[in-house]
C-alpha cells in the first residue's frame, strides 16, 4: 500500500525565515548595507582617484618589496593590458570588492577557526556548516541577498563574504591543530596559559598555513564578484554579463581575460607573502 | 652519599589509569589483579600503581625502564602534564594533584624545567628566543632574560649560535638548546624526559658527561628518564626501577648491580653485570702518592694537599701496607709534634687480592669512601680501587657486551 506523504515545504519554510529576518532585522541590515557601501565608495574613490600609472607604480613597488623583480614586472604588463582594453574602472570596481569581502571573511573566520581548533564541540558544529557554505551553488546566495541588502554591491558583498569565509576558517583550524603535540606539551610543561600558549606557539607556528586560508579567500572571493555581476555588483563581472547578453564573445573574453590577469597577480602577490613568512 | 638529604618531592601511593572508569580499575588493582587482567576485565589500562618514592635535594635521580613501564607517564605526572588518577607530590609543602589550574601554572613556572626527548624546541623562534622561553612565560623583562638565556647558551657551549633557528642546528646542538632553556628558566626541579635517546651514541655519551659536570657545579635536583642501564648507571645518583607501572627497586647504582631485588632486575643487569668476571685488577689504579711509615706528620700533610687527598696509605721499606692516614689524624699528630706517623693510622680500611671479583667490591666501600687497598700475597700494596674506576668498568663491560637479547624479551613480556 502506497502512503502519499506531503511534500515538505521546505523551501517554505526558507523563505518565511527569510522575510521574518527581513522584516524584523531591517534596521540592522539597513546599518550594515550602509557601512559597507560607504566602505566600498571609499575604497572604490581613492583608488580611482590615482592615476592608472600611479596605482601601477604603488603595486609593482609592492610586487617588488614582497616578491621580486619578475612579479613586479609581471603585475605592470598584465595592468597595462587591462588599461589598454579600456576595462580600467571595471577591474578597480572589482578589486575593490575583493578586498573588501576579503577583510570582512578574515575578520570573521580567523576569531573563529581559532575557537573552533581550540574545542572539539565547535570545531564538529562548525564542519557541517562549512560544508554547506562551500558546496551550496554559489549563485543560491545572491536570493536571499537581495531582499537584505537590496539589488548592487552590498549584497555582491554579503554573498562573497558566505561564499569565500569557509576556507579561511578552514585551514587557520588545521594550521592550530597541526602544531606538534610535543610543543604545545613544552609550553604547558613551561606554564604557559591558554593565551600565551596560542599568541606565542600556536598561531606564529600555523601563520603559513593561515596565509594558504587567505590565498584560497581571495581566489573564492574574486570568482564569485564576478558571479555577482547579476544582482548588479559593479566591475569586470558585469562586462562579462553584458557580453553574455548581447551574445559579444570578444567582449566577454576580454573582460574574462583582465579577470585572469587580475587573479594572478592576487595569487602570486599573496603566495609570496606566505612563503617570506615560512624562510 | 650523605645521609640528612631533604626531600625535595615526596611521592605517595601514586597511581594512573588510562581510561574512562579509572575506579572500577583500582578496585580490581586492590584486590590484587595486574596490568593485563585489569585490560581484559575493563579496558582501562593501569599506567602507574602505588608508586612511592622520594627525590632529595640536589640529587640526580634517573628512573628506568623499558617502553610501556609507566615511566614517561610518571615525569608527567609529577608536573601533571598527565593527570593522576590518585596519589600524593608534595613538593615544598604543596600537593600538586590538589592544585586549581592557577596555581599549577605557577606551580610549574617555579618548579620545573622539562627536557623533551625529541627537543620541542620552537622552530620560529631563534636558539635565544627559545632559550628565554620559560622565562617570558614567566613575565621576566626583556633585558634580564635576553641575559639570563645568554648565560644559560654559554654554560651549554653554544656562545654565537643566539640567532640561528633550531633546523640549522645538529642533534646533539638542539638538545643543548632544549637543556639551556631548561637552566634559564632556574625553576628548582629539572625534569629530562629520555633526554639524550634520539642522540647518537657518541654525542650522548659527551652530553652526559656535560650533565653530570652541570651537576657538579650546579646541584640542581634532576629527575632523568631513560631505558637504557648503561647510561643509568653513568648518570644516577640513585635508580628507580619500574616494571608494568610497578616500582621494582629503588637504590643506587651500586646497590641495583650487587643486589639486585628480583630476577626482572637480574636479567635486566645480566648485560651490565660483567663484574662475575671482572676482578679487583681490571679497576685498580695505580696509587698518586704513599708515605713511609717513618715519615713526620708535616712532610705527609703536604704532600696530601699536592695531591689533593684525604687519605693516604702508608707503607714499610719493602712496600708492605702498614695501614692508612686519614688527614684529621695526620694534623692531629703534626699539631702534637709527633716525629712519626706511625701512632696516627688506621687499620680501618679493606684491602683485597688482584683476584678478588668486581661485584664484591661494592659492598667494600665505607661511607668515607676511602680506596680499597689491592696488594699480593706478601702484603705488598699494588694499588688502589676507587668507586667511580668500579662503576667505569662495569659501564664499558656493558657497552661491549650490548644487552640486546634480554632488552628484547623482556620488552616483549611488558606490553599487553
Amino acid at each position: 500500500m502506497a502512503i502519499d506523504f506531503p511534500r515538505i515545504p521546505l523551501g517554505q519554510w526558507i523563505e518565511g525565515g527569510l522575510d521574518w529576518l527581513t522584516s524584523e532585522y531591517s534596521v540592522v541590515t539597513r546599518g550594515i548595507s550602509r557601512v559597507t557601501q560607504t566602505g566600498i565608495d571609499g575604497l572604490n574613490d581613492a583608488l580611482m582617484w590615482l592615476p592608472e600609472w600611479g596605482l601601477m607604480a604603488i603595486l609593482a613597488a609592492i610586487c617588488w618589496r614582497v616578491a621580486n623583480l619578475r612579479l613586479a614586472i609581471g603585475a605592470v604588463a598584465g595592468l597595462a593590458v587591462i588599461w589598454n582594453l579600456g576595462l580600467w574602472n571595471p577591474m578597480i570596481e572589482t578589486l575593490t570588492l575583493v578586498v573588501i569581502a576579503t577583510l570582512v571573511a578574515v575578520t570573521i573566520a580567523i576569531p573563529v577557526g581559532i575557537t573552533a581548533a581550540l574545542s572539539e564541540r565547535l570545531y564538529r558544529g562548525i564542519m557541517p556548516v562549512l560544508d554547506f557554505m562551500q558546496t551550496m551553488p554559489a549563485f543560491v546566495y545572491l536570493i536571499p541577498a537581495i531582499p537584505f541588502f537590496g539589488i548592487g554591491s552590498v549584497s555582491a558583498i554579503f554573498a562573497t563574504v558566505i561564499f569565500s569565509m569557509p576556507p579561511a576558517i578552514r585551514f587557520t583550524t588545521l594550521g592550530i591543530r597541526q602544531v606538534p603535540v610535543e610543543l604545545i606539551e613544552a609550553a604547558d610543561a613551561y606554564g604557559a596559559t591558554r593565551r600565551q600558549k596560542l599568541l606565542k606557539v600556536q598561531l606564529p607556528m600555523s601563520l603559513p598555513t593561515v596565509m594558504a586560508g587567505i590565498n584560497q579567500t581571495i581566489m573564492l572571493a574574486l570568482s564569485m564578484v564576478v558571479i555577482a555581476a547579476m544582482i548588479g555588483a559593479d566591475g569586470l563581472g558585469s562586462e562579462v554579463w553584458r557580453a553574455i547578453q548581447r551574445l559579444r564573445p570578444g567582449d566577454g573574453f576580454e573582460a574574462g581575460i583582465a579577470v585572469v590577469i587580475l587573479a594572478m597577480l592576487l595569487d602570486r602577490l599573496t603566495q609570496s607573502l606566505r612563503k617570506q613568512r615560512k624562510s | 652519599m650523605n645521609e640528612n638529604r631533604n626531600v625535595k618531592i615526596r611521592v605517595r601511593n601514586l597511581s594512573k589509569v588510562f581510561g574512562s572508569h579509572p575506579k572500577k580499575a583500582l578496585e580490581l588493582r586492590n584486590q590484587g589483579l595486574k596490568r593485563p587482567e585489569i585490560f581484559e576485565k575493563t579496558g582501562q589500562t593501569l599506567g602507574l600503581s602505588h608508586i612511592d618514592f622520594d627525590v632529595y635535594e640536589g640529587e640526580l635521580l634517573v628512573i628506568m625502564g623499558l617502553s610501556g613501564s609507566g615511566k614517561s607517564t610518571l615525569i608527567r605526572c609529577l608536573n601533571r602534564l598527565i593527570e593522576p588518577t590518585e596519589g600524593e607530590i608534595v613538593i615544598d609543602g604543596e600537593d600538586i594533584p590538589q592544585l586549581d589550574t592557577r596555581a599549577l601554572l605557577e606551580c610549574r613556572r617555579r618548579h620545573f624545567s622539562m627536557v623533551f626527548q625529541n627537543f620541542a624546541l620552537f622552530p620560529h623562534r631563534t636558539v635565544q628566543q627559545n632559550a628565554e622561553f620559560g622565562l617570558e612565560i614567566r613575565g621576566v623583562p626583556a633585558e634580564e632574560r635576553g641575559k639570563t638565556a645568554r648565560h644559560a647558551l654559554k654554560q651549554v657551549g653554544l656562545e654565537g649560535w643566539e640567532d640561528a633557528y633550531p633546523n640549522q642546528l645538529s642533534g646533539g646542538m638542539q638538545q643543548r638548546v632544549g637543556l639551556a632553556r631548561a637552566l634559564a628558566n632556574d625553576a628548582s626541579v629539572l625534569l629530562m624526559d629520555e633526554a639524550f635517546s634520539a642522540l647518537d651514541p657518541l654525542i650522548r655519551g659527551d652530553m652526559q658527561q656535560e650533565l653530570l659536570e652541570l651537576q657538579n657545579r650546579m646541584q640542581k635536583t634532576t629527575v632523568f628518564i631513560t631505558h637504557d642501564l648503561d647510561e643509568a648507571l653513568t648518570i644516577g645518583d640513585r635508580i628507580i626501577l619500574l616494571k608494568d607501572g610497578e616500582i621494582v627497586q629503588i637504590g643506587t647504582p651500586e646497590e641495583i648491580l650487587t643486589r639486585p631485588a628480583d630476577d626482572y632486575v637480574r636479567r635486566f643487569i645480566e648485560g651490565v653485570d660483567k663484574s662475575r668476571i671482572l676482578t679487583a685488577e681490571h679497576a685498580m689504579r695505580p696509587l698518586r702518592a704513599t708515605a713511609r711509615e717513618g715519615e713526620g706528620p708535616r712532610t705527609v700533610l703536604r704532600r696530601m694537599r699536592e695531591h689533593n687527598l684525604d687519605s693516604i696509605y702508608v707503607t714499610g721499606h719493602d712496600r708492605r701496607l702498614l695501614g692508612l692516614l686519614e688527614v684529621d689524624a695526620a694534623q692531629k699528630a703534626a699539631q702534637q709534634a709527633q716525629d712519626t706517623i706511625r701512632e696516627a693510622m688506621t687499620q680501618d680500611f679493606r684491602r683485597v687480592t688482584p683476584e678478588e671479583p668486581m661485584h664484591n667490591l661494592f659492598a667494600m666501600f665505607s661511607a668515607k669512601g676511602f680506596p680499597i687497598a689491592v696488594v699480593d700475597d706478601d702484603q705488598r700494596l699494588l694499588g688502589v680501587v676507587v668507586k667511580g674506576a668500579v662503576l667505569d668498568e662495569l659501564a664499558q663491560a656493558a657497552e661491549a657486551a650490548p644487552m640486546a637479547d634480554a632488552d628484547n624479551d623482556t620488552a616483549a613480556a611488558g606490553e599487553q
